[in-house]
């Protein structure tokens, strides 16, 4: 019997699978496919301030093991999941940790302030890839002075677990996730996808309505397993490792890079059960190498004596 | 309640190539089929291709409950397709179904089904499901050219069968909008089910603006998951940005913020 639970910065996992923002919707979509309460945790779809209906269609293209989205952030408003979504998915027997999004601090520490009142949302994950509108769309999460900026502005407001989630289109991943720290989050998820292009060579047009957009799936694995290696060399707070996790031996390989728990994204969309198979995959993995807890394999990758 | 989907390891017990871009693949479940309606459409894995990451959408072309069968009819497009061209019968696809919403039975019996290329997919359900409610529409299907034509028997036994193909090798001359039906001052008709390249409907729900008639058409936006989570899929509408594969793909153009 191996124990996959892990406690994160004081919230308890009962194992380290959960899935990712903007893939598994508000966990009830997936209820004909799977038992959710069987999750480490879900972070639901992105909530911001007010009802957003996103970018225009073509949202999305599929590339080389991977696909590019721009869906910008369609949703009802913080109003709206405070109404009609959280008392739907409350009873979930699973850690429900709700993405915050914004374009303006304001914004963040609206949102923020909101959820700080559910009860059974005991994390939320602060998605600083978003650009921001005061500073000429610069994404929060490319200058570590935003990323501080932001995160201690939500720590005043949020009472709970303070998850940030990083960007990778940077140059030092190890600087953001310090000053995210600096400015008091209690966890740093990372990878968020990274910026690309599809271009339809027939119509000479690109193929998002907005030109570019975020890649992710297997293609972005390598980057997202080097930034948590990074990352988890920089700082001492708990990660949660996501980008291109297909499998439980992919899931295996970030906490091996550091992770204490994984997110499973893109993954979804083509076995809707997928987490739940990376579960056992682990546990599997855990019996075949003889680890009883899953605490001893985070950052567990063996590095040669120099 | 939507029924539940399913996701299932289906063996093809048909796989039969209409004509050079066409091809029938005919899936058998495991157990009783669930509640399928025409309009609605699955979600096909495709393995061992390097480019085919994300599943492929195919509707539903027809359904037999007795056999646990339905065909998908298949355009051949690019790699994917090109691969399920080349299954051979006794392989598993694993397949997400049924998704998203149904044509809906209109109150009249004066009832026109009009596709163009592989958008007559589901039409042939459509046409089944009509006949089961003793309607006998008129369907009007365009094709590029003579070739093209496949499974005409079928529409024959369902509908009043009008052809019309873009070099006149069968049928009369044109594209589908082209066709005598629409020239007249009264198309005969008070709901429209229109499925196929985009233009096409755009064009045919101008004219059913015009005659004032009722007209449902099924669009194709590019999907990544099928089922409503990843919102790449979405059409803009009278009610806000809706997904085509919940709230469609079959939409009243009425709702439509396309035309």
């Amino acid at each position: 019997m191996v124990d996959l639970s892990i406690n994160i910065a004081g919230l308890h996992f009962k194992n380290p699978v959960t899935t990712a923002s903007g893939t598994f919707g508000y966990g009830e979509e997936f209820c004909d496919f799977m038992d959710i309460d069987h999750l480490g945790g879900i972070f639901v779809k992105a909530v911001t301030g007010q009802n957003r209906e996103g970018n225009a269609y073509p949202r999305m293209a599929e590339t080389a093991s991977g696909m590019l989205n721009s869906v910008g952030l369609q949703n009802k408003g913080v109003d709206y999941f405070c109404r009609e979504i959280y008392p739907r998915i409350k009873h979930f027997n699973t850690n429900i940790i709700v993405n915050v999004s914004g374009s303006t601090i304001e914004e963040y520490v609206e949102v923020a302030e909101r959820i700080n009142e559910l009860d059974q949302v005991p994390a939320i994950e602060l998605n600083i890839s978003c650009p921001n509108v005061r500073q000429g769309g610069m994404a929060f999460g490319t200058a570590p002075s935003m990323s501080t900026k932001v995160t201690r502005a939500v720590r005043k407001v949020y009472k709970k677990v303070l998850m940030v989630k990083l960007s990778p289109n940077v140059t030092e991943i190890s600087e953001i996730a310090k000053a995210a720290v600096d400015g008091g989050a209690d966890v740093i998820t990372l990878i968020n996808t990274l910026l690309g292009m599809a271009i339809d060579a027939e119509k000479c047009r690109p193929v998002l309505s907005t030109v570019t957009g975020g890649l992710s799936g297997p293609a972005i694995k390598p980057v997202a397993l080097r930034m948590v290696y990074q990352v988890h060399h920089a700082v001492s707070v708990p990660i949660i490792g996501l980008g291109g996790i297909m499998n439980a031996t992919d899931a295996v390989e970030f906490i091996l890079a550091g992770a204490s728990a994984v997110q499973v994204g893109t993954a979804n969309f083509i076995d809707p059960a997928i987490s739940i198979k990376i579960i056992g995959g682990i546990e599997n993995y855990m019996e075949r190498h003889r680890i009883g807890s899953i605490k001893d394999l985070v950052g567990a990758l063996k590095h040669d004596k120099k | 309640m939507p029924p539940k989907k399913l996701v299932q390891d289906l063996q093809i017990i048909n796989n039969k190539r209409l004509n050079e871009r066409h091809f029938l693949l005919e899936l058998l479940a495991p157990e009783p089929l669930p509640v399928m309606l025409p309009g609605q459409f699955v979600q096909v894995l495709i393995e061992n291709t390097p480019n085919t990451f994300l599943r492929r959408p195919f509707s539903i072309h027809s359904a037999d409950k007795v056999k646990h069968t339905f065909q998908l009819f298949i355009q051949i497009k690019g790699e994917g397709t090109r691969y399920l061209s080349r299954l051979r019968e006794g392989t598993k696809l694993n397949v997400i179904y049924p998704l998203g919403n149904s044509f809906s039975l209109p109150a009249t019996n004066k009832i026109l089904l009009v596709g163009g290329g592989c958008g007559v997919a589901p039409l042939l359900f459509l046409a089944q499901f009509l006949h089961k409610n003793n309607i006998r529409p008129t369907i009007l299907l365009g094709f590029r050219t003579k070739q093209d034509i496949a499974e005409r028997e079928e529409y024959l036994k369902y509908g009043n069968l009008l052809l019309i193909t873009d070099d006149g090798s069968e049928g009369e001359k044109g594209q589908v909008t082209d066709h005598s039906l629409f020239q007249k001052q009264q198309i005969g008709c008070q709901h429209i089910f229109c499925c196929g390249p985009e233009p096409m409907m755009k064009a045919v729900a101008r004219i059913a603006r015009v005659h004032r008639v009722n007209c449902e058409v099924s669009l194709e936006n590019m999907m990544a998951c099928g089922f409503g989570v990843c919102l790449c899929c979405i059409t803009p509408t009278d009610k806000g940005n809706e997904r085509v594969c919940v709230e469609g793909p079959v939409f009243n153009t009425k709702r439509l913020k396309w035309i």
